[in-house]
């Protein structure tokens, strides 16, 4: 296992490429030894592009990858010692679970019997033991996904196993527990994992880090915690949540902010706020609560989740969603809505001040 | 996988075009059934002989002798363009103006009538005027005449196909080998697979169905053979390169020898079918899986 | 090594070209020219064999026949086979699977054993060298081959769109004509490209059945070589000529053929 660092990568599928041709901007990353990773965004931020620059399938157009501080950038895949699994199953159709798990070894040279037991070993972590001898082919998707895992894992080089959105295929059930042993696999063998995804549920529950991208750029690196209580992003903010964040409008004057006419508190600095910049409050409807003073609204529309109800409510043409638990009353009609200022957050063209 | 509805009202769809290959596929049929079993003097008189042209066929060593030529010939053309088909199709660019360049050129040979292929191919052969002929003698010094020679008349035969038919099994296999994502390819390269590996566990196993209706149609149709061949060499030297269908109309057109013509060619079809039968279970076996 | 894989197609491409340059070359040669002296290029460009292709009707109307009876046939052959390959896709019923393989084996079917019947059963209809003979003769293995592309194309359109249809209100004959045939265009397409290649090649049966009227190009050729000895020069500008309306063809649907010639069923 080794730890990963990514060096100022900029990279464009186009030849001579003008700025609006990057597909990724500035990209610096350092993950460790041993960590499970998780690169979140949505379709077309680059992240495919990010995994596959990793693994050497693609050349960057500037920038440097290094696995324990050595340059890597100019190894072929096969070189630099990683495994990959990829969105759909990717197996040898004609050769029997045995012999795809055996695969990469071979033709790595080893001998039979120090194959024989790494085989055995990883399709037994994998439980896919009572299907050694049987076609590859005729397994379910989430079998197929385990043999593609499982070829990575053979390997006991290797640096970095890097995973491209593979529940994609998955039944939901399966999801599920391909994720649990995803999560055993790392704890039992703390390998550097890194995990791309669109779907936020599996990145929070899966990494202990997770890379949040938007159109090229890396807008936020943190723990899911970090991510959701403190999001220096709008688009993290919307992003992650369900609901996502509440972005509203405001100004800021003389260290007070206001939204609609109504003075809010924040927990962010305002010192360095410039005023012809666009300025917006970040609040999550966790951290809304209906009270007597605050800001008017009107309430429009109740959906009941089940654990919690997710209230619509509407000042002026702003839409602003709260989340209210279980059992807890919902006033109708008119309400006032007061914002948790501890979460409270300002940004400024889009970014958090602080 | 569509689920299907069972309605036999479905029959009215079908109705139309099966009256018309009936039409030209059972009528025939049985005119040659009757034929095969009766003798004829002309003047429409027939007599019943039963199976007696059939024994003739399945006795009379010209039968055999062109049945061999024949089983000669497709065997050697399969054992050239399957392998030499596949090897062009995995050497073809799979993006960029190569691509539609490569396609239209390689289409050609395909679309012309077949008749001018084999005056092409004979213009092209002659010993003295043609390019090949002229190339053969004069550069290479070999004393080549496909007019006299059953050797050089079977060689340029089978040159002929080559150019002609290579095509088809190449389109076939481009088809099956750009439908593999590139993520097959990434995984073999990670695994650090070798190109005869990627060819044999990747490339080979995803183009078994277009490569059995390549084998499958290259059978059929050199089994069937005859345009090109005959205007090339008009079945010789002598009868050298007499392939079964240019017997069976010398046969029927030629000698109007009505009875054994239509043994012959119930024989000749029962082994078309045969063959075609087990390809097609072949086939459907494929498609399930 | 795989610097070099350009160097395959290169090769095999020219390969190709070869026979067909030398065929251009003949056919800008008069006779003696190619009978006395051997050049790869023509020392005296001549004319006149296209000359006389366009200007005599006994030539020129071998074309003209050719390309009237492989119209008809790939217009029969969509027509017929397009619902028959509905109804094999969408619909199971009494025999369908047999039906489907007696299709095929008429692809299957040598046309040697079908030319002097077919002679018998044409004349006898009194369609003897007739445009519409060959149309239909020729339907004996084009259908099959129709029937199994178009298939192919429409059980890949799902069938909640014929039931959306049914939903919405449309009878059968406007969904069909108005929303599904559209969704099956490169389909259609690609079976006309086959009708058309399979009939514009085949000469067996075109000469059996035709004499004067309906006469093929292909019918024309050949009695150059036998009659009037070898003009090989006007055989050759015939055969040129030939090669022609396929390579336009071909240009038309050169984004299909790959998938085309796999019949749809890669």
């Amino acid at each position: 296992m080794a730890k990963v660092k990514l060096d100022n990568l900029n990279h464009s599928y186009v030849p001579n490429p003008n700025p609006e041709d990057y597909v990724l901007k500035n990209i610096n990353i350092e993950w460790n030894d041993g960590g499970a990773y998780a690169l979140l965004g949505p379709s077309g931020c680059g992240k495919t592009t990010i995994l596959n620059i990793i693994s050497g399938l693609i050349n960057p157009t500037s920038g440097s990858i290094l696995f324990d501080d050595k340059d890597v950038t100019n190894l072929s895949p096969l070189d630099r010692n990683i495994g990959q699994v990829f969105q759909f199953p990717v197996i040898y159709d004609t050769m029997t679970v045995y012999d795809n798990l055996a695969f990469p070894l071979k033709n790595r040279g080893f001998d039979s019997s120090y194959i024989d037991k790494k085989v055995k070993e990883i399709a037994e972590i994998l439980e896919l033991s009572s299907t050694l001898q049987n076609r590859a082919s005729g397994l379910t998707a989430d079998g197929k996904q385990k043999i593609s895992l499982g070829r990575g894992l053979v390997r006991s080089d290797v640096n970095v196993l890097m995973f491209d959105e593979p529940l994609t295929v998955i039944d939901p059930l399966l999801k599920w527990q391909l994720r649990s042993k995803l999560k055993e696999l790392h704890h039992e063998f703390k390998n550097t994992m890194i995990y791309v995804t669109h779907d936020q549920t599996e990145a929070l529950t899966f990494a202990d880090q997770v890379v949040v991208m938007y159109e090229g750029v890396i807008v936020q690196i943190g723990t899911p915690t970090e991510l959701f209580e403190t999001p220096k992003h709008t688009f993290v903010g919307h992003f992650i949540g369900s609901p996502g964040m509440n972005i509203l409008p405001c100004d800021v004057s003389d260290q007070n902010v206001t939204c609609f006419n109504h003075q809010i508190k924040t927990s962010s600095d305002l010192k360095n706020i410039q005023s012809n910049s666009k300025l917006e409050i970040g609040v999550r409807p966790e951290f809304i609560k209906f009270s007597s003073t605050g800001l008017p609204a009107e309430v429009k529309n109740v959906s009941d989740i089940g654990r919690y109800k997710v209230v619509e409510c509407l000042v002026s043409d702003q839409k602003i969603k709260v989340i209210v638990n279980e059992g807890e009353e919902v006033t109708t009609d008119r309400a006032n809505l007061e914002f948790n200022s501890n979460y409270t957050k300002i940004y400024q063209d889009s970014w958090m001040v602080s | 996988m569509s689920k299907k509805t069972l309605d036999n009202k479905a029959w009215l769809f079908v109705l139309p075009m099966f009256i018309l290959v009936a039409f030209n596929a059972v009528i025939p049929l049985m005119t040659v059934v009757n034929y095969s079993v009766q003798e004829t003097f002309g003047n429409n008189l027939f007599f019943w002989q039963g199976i007696d042209w059939f024994e003739k066929v399945v006795n009379s060593e010209r039968f055999y002798n062109a049945l061999g030529r024949q089983f000669l010939y497709t065997g050697i053309i399969l054992v050239i363009e399957i392998p030499l088909g596949i090897a062009i199709a995995l050497t073809m660019p799979k993006k960029g103006i190569g691509v539609s360049i490569c396609l239209v050129l390689m289409s050609i040979p395909l679309l012309i009538p077949w008749n001018v292929v084999g005056a092409m191919w004979n213009i092209f052969a002659l010993p003295d005027i043609g390019l090949l002929g002229y190339a053969i003698n004069n550069w290479l010094n070999i004393d080549y005449n496909f007019t006299q020679q059953p050797f050089s008349a079977w060689f340029t035969c089978i040159l002929m196909d080559v150019w002609h038919w290579t095509s088809l099994v190449v389109l076939l296999c481009y088809a099956g080998l750009i439908s593999i994502p590139d993520a097959y390819y990434q995984a073999a390269n990670i695994d650090g697979a070798k190109p005869w590996s990627v060819f044999r566990y990747i490339q080979l196993p995803k183009m078994k169905k277009v490569l059995t209706i390549a084998i499958l149609l290259r059978f059929m149709d050199s089994f069937m053979i005859y345009t090109e061949p005959f205007v090339l060499t008009g079945g010789g030297p002598g009868n050298s390169t007499t392939f079964l269908s240019i017997d069976l109309v010398k046969v029927a057109l030629g000698e109007f020898d009505l009875g054994p013509a239509a043994a012959m060619s119930l024989v000749y079809f029962l082994i078309v079918l045969l063959v075609s039968w087990v390809f097609y279970n072949l086939m459907m076996r494929n498609e399930e899986n | 090594m795989s610097k070099y894989k350009w160097l395959v197609p290169t090769l095999y491409i020219l390969f190709l070209m070869i026979p067909i340059y030398w065929l251009i070359n003949m056919s800008f040669k008069n006779t003696s020219e190619i009978i006395n002296s051997f050049s790869i290029f023509p020392q005296n460009i001549t004319f006149d064999n296209y000359i006389k292709i366009f200007t005599d009707s006994t030539w020129y109307m071998g074309y003209v026949n050719s390309i009237t009876y492989v119209g008809i046939n790939t217009i029969l052959c969509i027509v017929f086979a397009l619902p028959a390959a509905y109804a094999f896709s969408r619909y199971k019923f009494l025999g369908d699977k047999h039906m489907f393989f007696w299709l095929l084996t008429n692809r299957m079917a040598p046309p040697a054993v079908f030319a002097l019947p077919f002679f018998q059963l044409y004349s006898s209809f009194g369609l003897f060298d007739t445009h519409l003979a060959v149309a239909l003769a020729h339907c004996l293995f084009n259908i099959p081959l129709a029937v199994w592309i178009m298939e192919g194309f429409i059980s890949g359109v799902p069938k909640e769109l014929d039931e959306t249809a049914y939903v919405d209100g449309y009878s059968f004959p406007k969904f069909f004509f108005k929303i599904f045939i559209p969704n099956i265009k490169a389909g259609i397409g690609i079976t006309a490209f086959f009708c058309f290649m399979f009939s514009w090649v085949e000469l067996l049966l075109a000469k059996t059945l035709t004499a004067v009227e309906a006469k093929p190009i292909a019918a024309t050729m050949t009695r150059t070589a036998s009659t009037s000895g070898y003009e090989l020069g006007l055989l050759a500008a015939a055969g040129v000529l030939t090669i022609i309306p396929g390579a336009i063809v071909i240009y038309f649907v050169r984004n299909y053929i790959a998938k085309g010639f796999a019949l749809g069923r890669v």
